[in-house]
């Protein structure tokens, strides 16, 4: 077992999944040669030559061809360069691979992953640093999933590469090389639809995923959080924020993107109709601004801080 | 640096004459079914319009006059070769064998009549026009990668041809040189929009050697020219000559749909004039010279046709309501939390 980073781990888990089968294979601007804009996929097309593909530069084209692949037989993965040049993609992912099965009344599936750096954290140009889940949590038929460490990230991509369904793998890039842990040689995976408690406490639940669950860990000192990593955005486990809410009362959800629509509102909107009556507090929602989000100098502004959440700590505690 | 020409090909001209040299082979059982396709796909059609007349079907959008286009390249496909049409081709479902009364189950807006037979690898219906040419990019890509022999087909329009999505899969199997032939039934009309405005080139065929490709247009309601464009097309596939794009020069004679009045955008001159090329009679006019035809058999043909259409009718009709639950079972491959408390 080695100490890697989560470019480290995802590129093991892109190698160990082509290597067990020939059917998953890489598609995506600069992931052949270059081995990708994060590296994520250096080596792979030495190893893999009839498994990794450089396509050109057309997300929404990458996207259906993807969706051709997966509904022919094979497991695509496809790389979407940002998050912000993944709406070029909708239209393929919303209107065709959501509803294949359904379409076909489950003749035809569509085991596609869509992989996408997103979040801020690396003071790139303007579209490099989205954070639109939300949009995706939207659509049924679509699987969302967002890993917070190395160890996850592998398990849950081979999850996902495995997965009968289509899923949008959302990769923070403030992560990529922000921690090493251990991460097993061997084949393991991580669920889907499974949130992972990291810490276990009695006060306050404290709900997040990805980037702004390292915040979250930085911001608790203090206090008696019970702290969920969502991992997978949908469908999301019901079951375990629930169990946690009947025992502490308090509810604080914390993500970069905007507020408004944002994924907060989904858990918040739950959380009060499933467990009014466990509630001591108001549900507080920790989020990005009402803005469209800035550019480098200003990027620190934006996304929630550890006073902010530290703040909502407190005024949930008032109750 | 580099010179283009685009070729037309035409073979059986509206008298039903055809062009001998360049005729494909087919044998006279070849022809009847081709004669018997024509006759079935069109029957279904009016009864269509007619079903929805009488408020027993859905909004539906007719193949009337298309039908040489449809028939003539479905009838060139293999049954393993992929296809992956638009809302226009129910011509192409027929010729591949697909369930009739499953068509009119789907038009009837229940989701069970495009659960595909087993047996055959036509895609569902898509509707947002011009989005699933990438998707038979994808599967040819498939199939290159998995070294198989299987060719893919991907069936749209003029107005198609507009899109972005027509842009990027093309572009992607020049790159990649994958067996696919893209079939632009241009039948003049995008609802309102005339051909000249959805494009300023001269044919959609063109289109291909910006990709590094040919494209040729045929008389697309030549049953034999797009027959056999198709069938050279799946053969370059086939063995590894990469892409083409064939476009159909066709003409639609109905409405966009039956909630659409073509009337408001487009004058009767402009329908009569294609009436003289309907692809039936041409080729009914060459199988009567060739001693095929008789007013007997064209009788007989429709009688046997419509008793069949009649029956599969009956069977659409009498077939059990859709289940509720299928709403949310075909959404994954498992149900969610969620689901499982909205089924309860």
């Amino acid at each position: 077992m080695a100490r890697i980073n989560m470019v480290q781990a995802i590129n093991l888990a892109l190698k160990q999944e082509m290597e067990r089968d020939k059917d998953v294979v890489l598609i995506g601007e600069d992931v052949g040669k270059d081995g990708g804009v994060f590296r994520i996929s250096e080596g792979l097309m030495e190893k893999f030559p009839n498994q990794v593909f450089d396509a050109p530069l057309a997300e929404s084209g990458i996207a259906g061809v993807a969706v051709g692949m997966a509904v022919y037989g094979l497991k695509p993965v496809a790389e979407i360069q940002f998050m912000g040049f993944i709406y070029a993609c909708i239209e393929q992912i919303f209107s065709h691979a959501s509803r294949i099965r359904s379409r076909s009344r489950g003749r035809f599936t569509c085991p596609l992953v869509i992989r996408t750096p997103y979040g801020l954290g690396i003071k790139p140009p303007e579209l490099h640093s989205e954070s639109t889940e939300a949009l995706f949590c939207h659509m049924p038929g679509i699987k969302v999933v967002v890993p917070s460490s190395p160890y996850n990230a592998k398990g849950l991509l081979i999850s996902a590469i495995r997965d009968p369904d289509p899923v949008v793998f959302l990769e923070p890039t403030r992560l990529y090389r922000l921690i090493k842990e251990e991460v097993p040689e061997n084949d393991y995976t991580v669920p889907l639809g499974k949130a992972r408690i990291v810490q276990e406490g009695k006060d306050i639940t404290v709900i997040a995923w990805g980037s702004m669950l390292h915040r979250v860990l930085e911001s608790i000192e203090g206090f008696d959080a019970e702290v969920i990593d969502l991992m997978t955005l949908r469908p999301y486990d019901e079951e375990t924020i629930l169990n946690s809410v009947k025992k502490t009362g308090r509810v604080v959800i914390v993500h970069e993107a905007t507020r408004n629509c944002g994924f907060g509102a989904e858990l918040s909107a739950f959380t009060a109709e499933d467990a009014m009556l466990n509630l001591k507090a108001p549900i507080i929602r920790v989020t990005g601004l009402d803005a469209v989000i800035p550019m480098a100098k200003l990027e620190d502004y934006y996304a929630p801080s550890k006073e902010k959440i530290v703040k909502a700590l407190k005024k949930v505690m008032e109750y | 640096m580099e010179k283009f020409e685009v070729k037309r090909l035409q073979i059986l001209d509206e008298k039903g004459n055809a062009d001998t040299g360049l005729l494909p082979t087919l044998s006279d059982s070849d022809l009847k079914k081709l004669f018997e396709l024509l006759i079935l796909s069109r029957q279904f059609d009016q009864r269509a319009l007619q079903l929805h007349a009488e408020g027993r079907l859905g909004t539906y959008a007719s193949i009337l006059g298309q039908e040489a286009s449809q028939i003539g390249s479905a009838y060139a496909l293999e049954k393993t070769d992929w296809v992956f049409p638009s809302f226009r081709e129910m011509g192409v479902y027929i010729t591949l064998g697909y369930p009739i009364w499953m068509l009119f189950q789907y038009w009837t807006g229940d989701e069970r009549g495009m659960r595909t037979p087993d047996d055959l690898n036509i895609f569902p219906v898509s509707v947002p026009v011009g989005t699933h040419p990438p998707h038979a990019v994808g599967a040819a890509f498939a199939s290159k990668i998995k070294g198989h022999r299987t060719a893919t087909v991907a069936y749209f329009g003029d107005g198609g041809s507009s899109k972005g999505d027509f842009h990027e899969s093309l572009n992607i199997a020049g790159v990649h040189r994958l067996p696919v032939v893209f079939i632009c039934q241009n039948n003049q009309w995008a609802i309102s929009l005339p051909r000249e405005k959805q494009t300023a080139a001269k044919t959609i065929a063109q289109k291909a050697y910006s990709y590094g490709f040919e494209g040729i247009q045929v008389d697309g309601n030549d049953v034999f020219a797009v027959y056999k464009a198709t069938k050279d097309a799946l053969v370059k596939a086939r063995t590894g000559g990469g892409p083409t794009l064939i476009e159909c020069f066709t003409y639609r004679m109905g409405d966009h749909t039956t909630a659409d009045d073509a009337s408001r955008y487009r004058s009767k001159d402009d329908v009569e004039k294609w009436k003289a090329r309907d692809p039936l009679l041409r080729l009914k006019l060459y199988m009567e010279r060739k001693g095929l035809w008789t007013q007997q058999y064209e009788d007989e043909v429709k009688k046997k046709v419509t008793d069949f259409v009649d029956s599969e009718i009956k069977k659409h009709e009498s077939a059990a309501m859709p289940e509720p639950n299928d709403i949310i079972n075909f959404t994954y491959s498992a149900l969610t939390q969620r689901q499982k408390k909205e089924l309860e």
